[in-house]
């Protein structure tokens, strides 16, 4: 009886601690919104941010991206050679990059990669009292670090997720095409029947920017509110890139149900 | 790191975004505008086209010598008007003749052009008189069904005079 009672009430604490996690990141969320001002009145800041978040993730996106159409066009043929209709492979290639694999995989990248350099950059300003400080000079540490980064990260997301996109579709071409000989009229005229813009491409870009907006905001959020310790800070990272790829990956599957429906 | 630099690779970086995009959009998308090399049209009516879409290969022996340029509805003759843009490279005799055939079982479908023996060589603007459509499976599947009945009805007959 004793057992089952803690087990319930570790199942309720756990349950209860991950909703008031998700409600403070909302809030927070809601708190870089309202001190943005001062990042677009100094876009210089911004400019900074995006550098380093989206100008210094641009390799590992490209070669990620062009290394995933590949696959996709190695193993599309594959199958779809047994069919007969290898010229379908352009099809499957853009189709899967610009629905899901785009926005999601360069998401996750993008978690990895710039969203634990933010929480790690926030985090250690923290352990060394430089947010404190800040506050001590009348600066609002939300205002002048927090907002930029955030920013940063919104404006790089989408842009990232379109080169990761483009880059796929090439390295699928040059494996299909180039390499197995698929028709190249053939690939781009199925491929342009079958990919709508609006359907397809827009709404990739809309989820590429939900997602950029929910790592940014919990890159920053776990950075700000990181223990300030060495210990603290790692643990901040650590958790940065977990719940970031769980975020992307459950606001994926709600926005893929709801764009479905104008899918047929 | 300098400001003007930083700045630079900003700039880069949106650029190459907006690149992407646009790539995305009118290469990939249905917002393409079709570059040509030098070309000549030439047109032919197919009672049934099949699956014939824009842009599939037209081929002479094996060889890809253009592109379908537009498929319409030809609402005098009641057929389909297949407008194609075949290389400058190429020359065909006027009495040469089109047919929509299919590349494999369930490939896509292409325009094949066969040779005629005519001096004169089509020209921009012109039409391929021998046009051949589609094969339709159903209507071929259906065919051979009823040649098969009728072969096994004459063969029990047959019996039933042994």
């Amino acid at each position: 009886m004793e057992t089952i009672l803690h087990g319930l009430r570790t199942v309720g604490d756990t349950t209860l601690r991950i909703v008031e996690r998700i409600g403070a990141i909302v809030l927070f969320l809601g708190k870089i919104l309202r001190y943005s001002g001062p990042s677009f009145q100094r876009f210089g800041l911004v400019i900074r941010e995006m550098y380093f978040a989206g100008v210094q993730s641009l390799i590992i996106i490209l070669v990620s991206g062009l290394f995933v159409g590949m696959v996709l066009g190695l193993q599309g043929f594959e199958t779809l050679q047994s069919y007969g209709s290898s010229e379908s492979v352009g099809v499957l290639v853009a189709l899967s990059l610009m629905r899901e694999l785009g926005p999601v995989v360069s998401a996750l990248l993008f978690a990895s990669r710039a969203g634990s350099a933010i929480t790690a950059e926030i985090g250690l300003m923290k352990a060394t009292e430089q947010l404190s400080a800040m506050e001590m000079m009348a600066v609002n540490p939300m205002a002048r670090v927090v907002a930029p980064r955030f920013w940063g990260g919104v404006i790089s997301m989408p842009l990232l997720a379109a080169l990761f996109g483009a880059m796929g579709i090439i390295g699928g071409f040059l494996v299909t095409v180039v390499m197995l000989g698929v028709d190249s009229g053939a690939f781009w005229s199925q491929m342009q029947a079958a990919v709508d813009f609006h359907h397809d491409i827009v709404n990739g870009m809309i989820k590429s920017l939900v997602f950029g907006i929910a790592v940014s905001a919990i890159a920053t959020f776990e950075g700000y509110e990181a223990p300030p310790t060495a210990e603290g800070v790692s643990g901040a990272t650590t958790r940065t890139v977990v719940s970031s790829s769980l975020a992307i990956l459950a606001l994926d599957l709600l926005l893929t149900a709801f764009m479905m429906k104008g899918w047929n | 790191m300098n400001r003007t630099t930083l700045n630079l690779w900003v700039g880069i970086f949106v650029l190459l975004g907006f690149a992407a995009f646009l790539m995305l959009a009118f290469k990939v998308g249905n917002l393409s505008f079709g570059g040509a090399g030098s070309t000549y049209d030439v047109v032919a009516h197919f009672d049934n086209i099949g699956q014939l879409k824009e842009r599939a290969p037209v081929r002479s022996a094996g060889v890809l010598v253009g592109r379908v340029q537009s498929v319409s509805f030809d609402t005098k003759h009641y057929n389909a008007e297949v407008r194609m843009a075949i290389d400058a490279q190429y020359h065909f005799p006027v009495d040469s003749s089109a047919s929509v055939l299919t590349s494999g079982i369930l490939g896509e479908q292409y325009v094949g052009l066969d040779a005629g023996g005519d001096d004169k060589m089509l020209k921009n603007g012109d039409e391929i008189k021998l046009a051949q459509g589609a094969m339709v499976l159903e209507r071929l599947i259906g065919q051979f069904l009823f040649n098969k009945a009728q072969d096994g009805g004459s063969d029990k007959t047959a019996k039933g005079v042994q």
